[in-house]
């Protein structure tokens, strides 16, 4: 084995241990945060009995959920029972792999370490657990596989509900797979590779992709929310219909794992989307930050965290707002709607690039986008009019507000 | 003596304690034409949705027949609360049954507590005082506040969206602060007595039922911008659990469930009672008779109620709450140890109670949930020979099976909020 082959998995474990710890914790400490935001949109303070601000409350809940009874429901089928929550677990935990999460730190490291021997890393050391080059698609391919978990935890509980749970939230999930996959062409054709650091690295070079394919980034957000399985697309839990849906049977840790899935869904998904469509690590308006360096890598990785923790904001935002779907006004809306706007979109992307290529071939990358934010104002202005008019959720404009007849 | 024979048709598949699926009796009655089956096959699906669920509002139980998520059929089971307080009213003296009324309606305790002392002093032909009449509409006006305050609230959970609840009870805690500084008792008031009110309001109470009064449409406006426009509210609301004006007519709805399908009646204005045609308020009417036009007219009955009681306030004056009649209003203690007459007054009102003459009498007041009647026949005795209750949530409930035919499972407890039940009156 080669000193460089040796640096590489060293360095990999490190930060393979590095990110696991930080997302299982983090996580840990999203239950709170979203409590606190919670009680600061409904006029309470949230929970503050257990530690100073109530810091210690995912412990407690964490103690509370390894010590409690463990149940198994009559006429449950026992492997897939227990299956499910790993299967709804692993894929979400494992997905934080390939997102950069600050600029590269040049290192240049010749070390002789016992038992491992000689190790050395020379050149700029990407901040990513693995920059696969297969980039965003490992995301789809991976975050699709949590729908087994949650279809078998539905299958396999023998409850009525939790089968309902299972059939929603496959539907749904596979319905809104869908549009996330054909609303990421655009970033596709704009960026010319799918991995996630070549996305970072045209951004620097044009605009933030949430402003040239504003679009792509509506659908994305909307498919996002619907892929973690939150309000307003939580039909699978559906508290008031089917109590909880596919986990209904579920208890202690086996309950855990599906909460810490649905968080770490929540972390990836805030995280994809400040990656894919406002330029993941990337400090505006400078290039100091590509420079390299030890406060370069920092700072951008602060930036990240910031546009990350914006989104994470405004998924539990959107969660205590808004009421949820119901479940045929979601399958029309990823069906009839954002997949017919995704396609049409990426036919209007590649047509406006091909034009630029075509009149403008000396165009830079901020030319480029220039363009297509101009038209993206244009199509967004048209979408949310047509959005407006009541055509979506049977309707907002589809009958004149109520007229209450006032007798005198 | 007749026996009847529940038939007990439809089996529903449960696993017994030892893991083996079993079919067991459902209770679902069949309609004579249908072809009966046992086996539903995989075509269609029995789930029961209560009586512990957290959108039933209590007790309720929803036998659902699902086919896919669309709903063939729902059958409602009803008793799970039942107390019997018909019954037991009959073994009361009339203020007695008062604190029977508080856990009827249990949203709108003043409300019930006040329809009855009304239907008492319908009985007696007794004239109460001015304050106390206002006392009253201001108490009435109260519990249709907090009561649609937990409907809206509960609606709001029910579709998913859990903030607005809490806005809501935040507000009712404030009504509920006042229902106590008055009586005591924030959920059982018992506030009324044959005749007049427990008690008069407290010093300052007025003023802080008057801070309440103007802060309070605020919170409805935050409401109002939560929902009203609401894309998602709008589509899970909107069209669903429709039911025209004729019928609703015919299956006796009353109260929003009935005005919301376009119905002008409102018993308010059509048989004033507590003087109602004094004051100037609206009756929203809805036009579709669906879930959101039930939503638009509760939301706009609270703003109403809100300008009942500021009128109700303008008007308050001091002076007597209870009447001077001996038959009913026990004479001040002072009076009843120093004056004969009012000792004597004292001790048969003790020990035999009030005694309307003979005769029967129906009171209708329109309570939050609609019109809630209370039926009584005397002897001349101390106790009603009987009292019936016409409980609006269980007659508004009769319909939930017909409104739920072809919905959607989501549908079924968005439906269900709408019809506004409270398990307390239902079962009584």
């Amino acid at each position: 084995m080669t000193p460089e082959l040796k640096g590489f998995i060293f360095f990999s474990a490190i930060k393979m241990l590095v990110v696991f710890t930080t997302v299982l914790v983090g996580v840990a400490l999203l239950t709170l945060m979203e409590r606190k935001v919670a009680g600061w949109i409904q006029n309470r303070p949230g929970p503050n009995r257990v530690g100073p601000w109530g810091i210690l409350q995912p412990a407690a809940d964490g103690i509370k959920n390894f010590i409690k009874e463990e149940t198994l429901p009559a006429g449950a089928n026992r492997g897939l029972f227990l299956l499910a929550p790993a299967l709804s677990f692993i894929p979400a935990v494992s997905l934080m792999a390939v997102v950069p999460l600050a600029a590269p730190l040049p290192v240049t490291v010749d070390w002789t370490l016992p038992l491992i021997g000689q190790l050395t890393w020379d050149g700029p050391m990407p901040m990513v657990v693995a920059d696969l080059s297969i980039g965003f698609l490992f995301v789809l391919a991976i975050s699709s596989l949590g729908v087994y978990g949650v279809a078998l935890a539905g299958w396999s509980s023998n409850s009525k509900y939790s089968l309902l749970g299972g059939l929603r939230a496959s539907a749904q999930m596979i319905s809104y797979e869908v549009a996330m996959g054909l609303s990421l062409i655009p970033v596709l054709l704009l960026t010319g590779n799918v991995a996630l650091s070549e996305v970072v690295t045209r951004q620097q070079e044009g605009l933030w992709f949430v402003g040239p394919l504003f679009i792509s980034f509506f659908i994305f957000v909307i498919s996002g929310f619907a892929e973690t399985n939150r309000l307003p697309f939580d039909m699978p839990e559906a508290e008031s219909e089917l109590v909880a849906g596919y986990h209904a049977e579920y208890s202690a840790m086996k309950f855990s794992l599906f909460m810490i899935g649905e968080f770490a869904h929540i972390v990836t998904i805030a995280a994809m989307i400040a990656t894919l469509y406002f330029g993941g690590w990337d400090i505006p308006f400078t290039t100091w930050d590509t420079q390299g360096g030890v406060l370069q890598t920092v700072l951008t990785f602060l930036a990240f965290f910031v546009k990350m923790f914006f989104w994470i904001f405004v998924v539990m935002w959107i969660r205590w707002t808004l009421p949820r779907f119901r479940y045929d006004q979601l399958m029309s809306l990823g069906w009839k709607v954002l997949l017919p706007i995704a396609l049409a979109y990426i036919m209007v992307t590649a047509g406006t690039i091909w034009g630029i290529g075509q009149t403008l071939p000396e165009a830079s990358p901020v030319m480029q986008s220039l363009v297509l934010l101009g038209l993206n104002v244009v199509l967004g202005w048209l979408l949310f009019y047509w959005l407006d008019r009541g055509r979506v959720v049977s309707g907002v404009g589809a009958r004149t507000p109520v007229q209450l007849r006032v007798e005198a | 003596m007749s026996t009847r024979t529940v038939e007990m048709e439809l089996r529903t598949p449960v696993v017994d304690a030892t893991g083996r699926i079993t079919n067991v009796p459902l209770g679902i009655p069949r309609r004579p034409s249908e072809h009966v089956s046992d086996d539903f096959g995989a075509e269609h699906m029995l789930v029961n949705i209560g009586p512990q669920h957290p959108a039933t509002h209590g007790v309720l139980r929803l036998v659902v027949e699902l086919e896919g998520e669309t709903v063939r059929r729902v059958v409602p089971h009803v008793g799970y609360l039942h107390s019997g307080f018909e019954k037991l009213g009959e073994y009361r003296q009339y203020n007695q049954i008062i604190p029977l009324t508080d856990r009827t309606d249990y949203l709108a305790p003043m409300a019930n507590n006040i329809a009855l002392a009304l239907a008492v002093e319908a009985l007696m032909g007794i004239e109460i005082t001015e304050r106390c009449r206002l006392l009253r509409v201001i108490a009435m006006e109260m519990s249709r506040i907090i009561s649609h305050l937990v409907w809206a609230g509960t609606t709001g959970i029910d579709l998913g969206a859990f903030t607005p609840f809490l806005w809501m009870f935040q507000e009712r805690e404030r009504v509920y602060n006042l229902q106590e500084a008055w009586t005591g008792a924030r959920l059982t008031t018992s506030v009324s007595r044959v005749g007049g009110m427990m008690a008069d309001v407290p010093d300052g109470w007025e003023a802080g039922l008057r801070e309440f009064v103007t802060s309070f449409p605020k919170t409805l406006h935050e409401v109002d911008t939560m929902f009203t426009r609401n894309a998602l509210w709008i589509g899970r609301t909107q069209g669903v659990g429709v039911i025209n004006g004729a019928d609703a007519t015919n299956w006796s709805l009353s109260g929003p469930m009935l005005r919301a399908s376009g119905v002008d009646y409102d018993v308010r204005k059509d048989r004033p009672y507590l003087g109602y045609d004094e004051f100037d308020f609206d009756v929203p009417i809805g036009v579709h008779g669906d879930v959101y036009d039930r939503y638009r007219v509760r939301l706009e009955e609270m703003f109403q109620s809100n300008r009942i009681i500021e009128q109700a306030l303008d008007r308050l004056r001091p002076g007597p709450v209870n009447v001077s009649d001996p038959r009913v209003i026990l004479p001040p203690k002072s009076r009843a140890m120093s004056d004969m007459e009012a000792m004597i007054f004292h001790f048969k009102q003790v020990m035999e109670g009030i005694k309307p003459p003979a005769g029967e009498v129906y009171m209708g007041v329109e309570n939050p949930k609609g019109e809630l009647g209370y039926y009584m026949v005397s002897d001349g005795s101390a106790k009603p020979v009987r009292w019936r209750i016409r409980p609006p949530s269980f007659i508004n409930l009769s319909v939930l099976p017909r409104l739920c035919e072809g919905a959607l499972l989501s549908d079924v407890i968005a439906i269900n909020a709408s019809v506004d039940i409270v398990m307390g009156e239902v079962d009584r």
